[in-house]
């Protein structure tokens, strides 16, 4: 009796807080989005207060090197819009130190603080964890960079710019399949690593798809380092092109033994091919290999040279992938603000969702029904030394 | 015929690594497990000397032969030497050796992080032969050779020479070499250099073999390296040999008949079963202790 009392005391107390925390959240959500509504549309939206946006990134840890160059995107991104004017942003950068429970906290964090909009976290895993803290509160988040697959089902305030390796490769085995006239490939993948293990099985769909025969199926450990006895195995079936689903450790060796052992083929690799370091340490044997990509680095439209320009000249190095798609999510925000010239929740969830066919850095880019980016994906291959578009 | 040369030549570099750790534990009776954190360092450390000093591999090599006979004498004077009079001096040793290992990996951290590193574009001579169909780099004919060749030349030296008659005598009974004027502390010092100096080439070569250093690169080898001087037979150099090559072969011919996620099970299970048939190892006489 007394238990049941006490419960019936705690849920009374409960549900006050709530109530209380509700009319505050409200009051200051409807204070801040009085501010936050603008006057025109589009290019003469004009907002007087400073969009606040969150970023949650990688910037130490193991993940560091991709959270960096997020931060510079998102930075050039920010200094471009501030000049443009009309709607002016408070971008606040926090590092989630490559740790989901650092990035829940920080999700936590800018949900207090009423931000707009939530850009990030860098890795899907941190995303798998921190979005839902998004969606309860109803914050819209982009992810930039999230390509697991389910990121999205999370719910309908999550949305992110990164196309999914799901959607990249069979682009690539597409492409891939038309430019070698490929009939049969042996395809080999490190079987203890989940991400290798899922662009194995995108590879897999890909191939049934095309129509390309599978001769074999390779595995092979994430912490190997020798390859001959496999690559000898692979060669024996006289293959089209090999299709290896690995990271870059292990992409490095594997590639530089087939080339050694007089493998000649097209190598088609997934997205841990996709890294400078290929073409760094693997030198002479890269050259051939395929991979697909969400960004063109190469690629001639306006927004894309203007980027690369204006990257070179404020940091001194080329761009990368992670750069580009940050860079773009900012700008996608920015669109998504001007067209319905608000920036509270809704008006910019409702307003990402409807985005379509946007001129950006990554090309035409839309918004699916599942709220996932669809733009079209490169394949490009490795020629003296550099990534070249495949065609 | 190409998975049999695969199979030698790694198989070889298993075997320099194994000569290396069953020279200490047959003379010395003592488990060095510091041995795989000096194959790391010693790649990496030869990727340095390559990089950045400009060495041709081949330099490269006496100079890392050098730098792991004095890892091993450190080795031993830190991690053995002070525990040498402890009742339990075998089984301190092992940990003390573990400990140095963590302290050189997370050195080795410090300096080069935590990545991959490799030679630089361009270091090896793309030589290549055709043996029988098969593909033959001119770099894996070194790295066949230069194993061969340490291993012949340290059998030459433990049956020949006084220097082995000496680490004979210590592995057959240290208080009697010591009665009879041999100085225990100097062999043992010895044969520590010369044990890490092997494992420090082993380093190199498999560093060569597959153009990648990583951090865990020693721990890898560490447990094949264990089999590999069990399945030889404690403490026999010949045994250390075979049980590599063996294990080599074992691996590529698992890929090629049975299926590449096997490779592991039927290595291993192969070794285990030799166990089962001669439990005193290939080459290892039962109760006697050989160098």
């Amino acid at each position: 009796m007394r238990a049941t009392l006490s419960t019936a005391a705690v849920a009374t107390a409960a549900v006050f807080v709530l109530a209380s925390c509700g009319s505050e959240g409200e009051g200051s959500g409807s204070a801040a989005s009085g501010d936050l509504a603008g006057e025109g549309s589009g290019d003469s939206c004009s907002i007087e207060a400073a969009v606040p946006i969150g970023a949650v990134l990688s910037l130490t840890g193991a993940a560091a090197s991709y959270g960096e160059s997020q931060q510079r995107g998102l930075d050039l991104a920010a200094a471009e819009l501030a000049e443009k004017g009309g709607v002016t942003y408070d971008l606040r950068i926090e590092d989630d130190q490559t740790d989901p429970r650092q990035a829940i906290t920080l999700f936590d964090q800018f949900v207090s603080d009423d931000v707009s909009l939530i850009i990030g976290p860098t890795l899907s895993n941190a995303a798998v964890q921190a979005d839902p803290v998004a969606q309860d509160a109803g914050v819209p988040v982009l992810g930039i960079s999230n390509t697991a697959a389910g990121i999205t089902d999370i719910g309908d305030y999550v949305f992110r710019d990164s196309l999914t390796e799901q959607a990249v490769i069979p682009q690539t085995i597409a492409k891939a399949t038309e430019e070698f006239g490929l009939q049969n490939v042996v395809v080999m993948y490190s079987n203890d690593d989940a991400f290798t293990e899922s662009g194995y099985e995108a590879f897999a769909a890909a191939l049934e798809d095309e129509g390309v025969g599978v001769a074999e199926t390779i595995t092979f450990s994430k912490s190997d380092t020798d390859f001959r006895a496999l690559l000898t195995q692979a060669q024996a079936s006289n293959p089209d092109a090999l299709v290896v689903s690995a990271l870059i450790e292990a992409a490095v060796p594997l590639v530089t033994q087939a080339r050694e052992m007089g493998i000649d083929v097209p190598i088609i690799g997934g997205n841990g091919f996709n890294n400078p370091r290929l073409m760094a340490d693997a030198g002479e044997a890269a050259e051939g290999v395929v991979v697909g990509a969400a960004w063109n680095s190469a690629s001639e439209n306006p927004e894309n040279t203007a980027f690369l320009e204006a990257f070179e000249a404020e940091y001194g190095t080329q761009p990368d992938q992670f750069a580009a798609q940050a860079y773009a999510g900012l700008l996608l925000v920015d669109q998504a603000v001007r067209t319905n010239c608000a920036a509270d929740h809704d008006s910019i969830k409702e307003a990402l969702g409807g985005l379509e066919n946007v001129p950006t850095v990554l090309g035409e880019f839309s918004i699916d029904e599942n709220r996932d980016a669809v733009h079209p994906a490169v394949v490009q291959v490795v020629q003296d030394g550099a990534f070249a578009v495949l065609e | 015929m190409q998975q049999l040369l695969n199979g030698i030549f790694i198989g070889s570099i298993y075997a320099l690594f194994a000569i290396g750790f069953t020279l200490v534990f047959g003379i010395l009776d003592r488990l060095n497990l510091a041995h795989p954190a000096v194959f790391a360092a010693s790649a990496f450390v030869g990727i340095e000397l390559v990089e950045r000093g400009g060495l041709s591999l081949w330099a490269a090599l006496p100079i890392v032969f050098v730098f792991g006979a004095v890892l091993g004498l450190l080795i031993e004077r830190l991690a053995f030497r002070p525990l040498k009079g402890r009742a339990d001096a075998h089984f301190a040793g092992l940990i003390s050796s573990i400990a140095l290992a963590g302290m050189l990996i997370a050195l080795l951290q410090w300096r080069y992080g935590p990545d991959t590193r490799r030679f630089p574009a361009g270091s090896f001579p793309d030589t290549r032969f055709e043996v029988a169909g098969a593909q033959v780099t001119l770099v894996q004919v070194v790295i066949l050779a230069v194993s061969l060749a340490l291993m012949v030349g340290l059998t030459y030296m433990v049956t020949r020479t006084r220097l082995g008659r000496g680490m004979r005598a210590v592995a057959e009974n240290p208080t009697a070499a010591r009665v009879l004027g041999v100085n225990v502390d100097r062999i043992t010092a010895v044969t520590f250099a010369i044990s890490s100096a092997l494992g420090a080439v082993a380093g190199v070569l498999f560093a060569i073999n597959v153009n990648t250093a990583q951090l865990g690169m020693g721990s890898a080898i560490e447990l094949k390296g264990l089999a590999v001087i069990i399945v030889g037979g404690m403490g026999s150099l010949p045994g250390a040999l075979i049980g590599g090559l063996v294990l080599g072969l074992a691996e590529v011919f698992a890929v090629q008949y049975i299926g590449s996620s096997w490779r592991d099970v039927i290595a291993f299970g192969l070794l285990f079963l030799i166990l089962l048939v001669r439990p005193q190892g290939l080459l290892g006489a039962r109760r006697v202790r050989e160098v």
